[in-house]
């Protein structure tokens, strides 16, 4: 669950990216998080991930309270998440599976997990038969659809997108889009960023429009309308 | 989803990250193996020097040399005006046939010294002194004793030593400082820049919940394994070098005035020394290194 209360994230330069934020999300559920660049859409994941500290407010992430973790725990919430980017980030010297592999490494998952684990997760986005390739020998959709399963490969209770569509053509999209509504539907909640809205609103799910800091509209099965923000 | 020291894991990632960064980390070795070879050559003449020192034992002792008239029941006499004397620890008696047989033990080879009477040499006092610093004003004292001809023949010689090996020492000691930290320097550099490179698989890994701890431990491994390796190629280029250079000195030297101690004497010491140091200068090289890539 993610509850933000009154938050407000001002950056080193002076810029004040989010000015009063209050949000929950629920477990389980399905947001849609829209709004024009430079509205403040990345600033909320980075908030939420702990890449960057709130100025002030109060935010929970799955139990933990962001305003006061000790960087100890970071690591600990970080595992209750799955976090996709635009770009993949996968690693180009490594094969689909030793990218999730390496994943699951990272937190001290025994060889014997990460042999269970893997063939599940490639399964679930289909690419169980593409185990081998290196990220340069997919296509755009394909390597997302590896990122979305490294995400999903540590069993986060929560996936959080950040425009993970930006670099795909609208047809890969809306597969993406699919994908993630399956892995929802599987029990995992997914929070996906985007400004692209004939994508959203092939979907009835929750959106949530956030312009120049401030959420302007909240609403479940809700439609983006880009002209009326 | 146990949370273990993956030792395996550790190495096997940081002998990888030496081979793909084979350049720099070649850089490091050869780095470490000159600040241990600078180190271990200064270390290694301080050792010989003091080792001569002691061969000469002149360092805290000098001899008094007792008039030729003298009978050897006279002379053994002086013994207790000599005992009296301040700073004077202990005195040895040694006749003239004695001090010959000294000499020639060791010189064996050398022909000069077999047809040389006992009579060129006289009858002697081995006396040691408290206080190296008064060794003058007591090799004073003594020889103002009536009865002694003259004190001391290896007082230059002695100072001549103490000054070299003070020198050695004490340049041996700045050196090794500044080698230090130049290595540790270019270690950590050589980190910094496996780092950099994987500082994507870095920003994956803290992405996905991995500690600082598990990040960092590769790179330690990897420092201490470059550390490790520069200590045993420094060790053996060592090795090669002090026995190349004990020759050279042993034939220009015709009179043997030099002894050179063996290295298989020093190599256990040098080789330990070498190991920590190393593993030392890798592993705080790593950790100092990617310090500023753990804070995300
Ligand atoms: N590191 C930073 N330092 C200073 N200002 C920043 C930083 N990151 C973002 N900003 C500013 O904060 C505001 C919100 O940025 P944010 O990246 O959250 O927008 P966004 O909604 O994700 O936009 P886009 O759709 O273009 O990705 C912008 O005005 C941006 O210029
Ligand atoms: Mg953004």
């Amino acid at each position: 669950m993610i509850r933000f209360i009154d938050v407000y994230k001002e950056y080193d330069n002076g810029t004040k990216a989010l000015k009063g934020i209050n949000l929950r999300i629920d477990d389980g559920e399905f947001v849609f998080l829209v709004g024009p660049s430079g509205s403040g859409k990345s600033t909320i994941i980075k908030l939420i991930t702990g890449e960057i500290a709130l100025t002030q407010g109060k935010l929970m992430v799955n139990g933990y309270s962001m305003s006061n973790i000790s960087p100890r725990q970071v690591p600990l919430m970080r595992r209750t998440l799955g976090i996709i980017f635009q770009d993949f980030r996968l690693i180009d010297k490594k094969t689909v599976y030793e990218n999730l592999s390496f994943a699951m490494r990272a937190i001290g998952a025994s060889p014997r997990d990460v042999k269970r684990r893997i063939p599940y997760v490639l399964q679930l986005v289909g690419l169980e038969k593409k185990a081998d390739r290196y990220p340069g020998q997919l296509s755009g959709g394909e390597q997302q659809r590896v990122a979305i399963a490294r995400a999903l490969v540590n069993n986060p209770n929560m996936i959080i997108a950040d425009e993970p569509t930006g670099n795909l053509d609208p047809s890969r999209s809306l597969e993406i889009m699919m994908l993630l509504e399956r892995i929802n539907d599987l029990g995992t909640t997914v929070l996906v960023v985007t400004h692209e809205k004939n994508l959203v609103n092939r979907f009835t799910k929750r959106v949530v429009a956030i312009q120049d800091g401030r959420i302007i509209n909240d609403e479940t099965g809700g439609y983006y309308n880009g002209a009326k923000i | 989803m146990a949370r273990r020291f993956d030792f395996k894991y550790y190495c096997s990632e940081g002998f990888h990250s030496i081979f793909t960064h084979g350049f720099m980390s070649f850089a490091a070795v050869c780095m470490i193996v000159a600040c241990l070879l600078i180190m271990g050559s200064f270390s290694l003449v301080a050792v010989n020097l003091d080792h001569m020192l002691g061969d000469l034992e002149a360092e805290n002792e000098f001899l008094a040399y007792v008039d030729e008239s003298y009978t050897e029941e006279q002379a053994q006499a002086l013994q207790s005006q000599i005992e009296a004397v301040p700073n004077v620890s202990q005195v040895t008696f040694v006749t003239r046939a004695e001090a010959m047989d000294d000499f020639r033990a060791g010189r064996e080879d050398n022909e000069l010294l077999e047809s040389l009477p006992d009579s060129v040499l006289r009858d002697r006092f081995r006396i040691h002194v408290v206080d190296i610093e008064q060794l003058q004003a007591t090799s004073e004292a003594v020889e103002e004793i009536t009865g002694i001809a003259y004190v001391n023949a290896a007082y230059d010689i002695a100072q001549g030593f103490v000054m070299v090996r003070n020198i050695a020492t004490g340049v041996a000691v700045v050196l090794v400082g500044i080698l230090a930290v130049v290595s540790l320097f270019i270690i950590a550099n050589t980190i910094k820049l496996a780092t950099f490179y994987r500082r994507e698989e870095i920003a994956i890994m803290k992405m996905c919940g991995a500690t600082n701890a598990f990040i960092r431990w590769p790179f330690v491994v990897e420092g201490m394994i470059l550390g490790l390796t520069g200590a045993l190629v420094a060790f053996f280029v060592q090795w090669g070098v002090y026995e190349l250079v004990a020759k050279a000195v042993i034939q220009s030297n015709g009179l043997s005035l030099l002894t050179i101690l063996p290295f298989g004497s020093l190599a256990l010491q040098f080789l330990l020394v070498f190991i920590v140091a190393g593993l030392l200068i890798g592993v705080v090289g790593s950790v100092l290194a990617i310090r500023k890539f753990l804070q995300v």
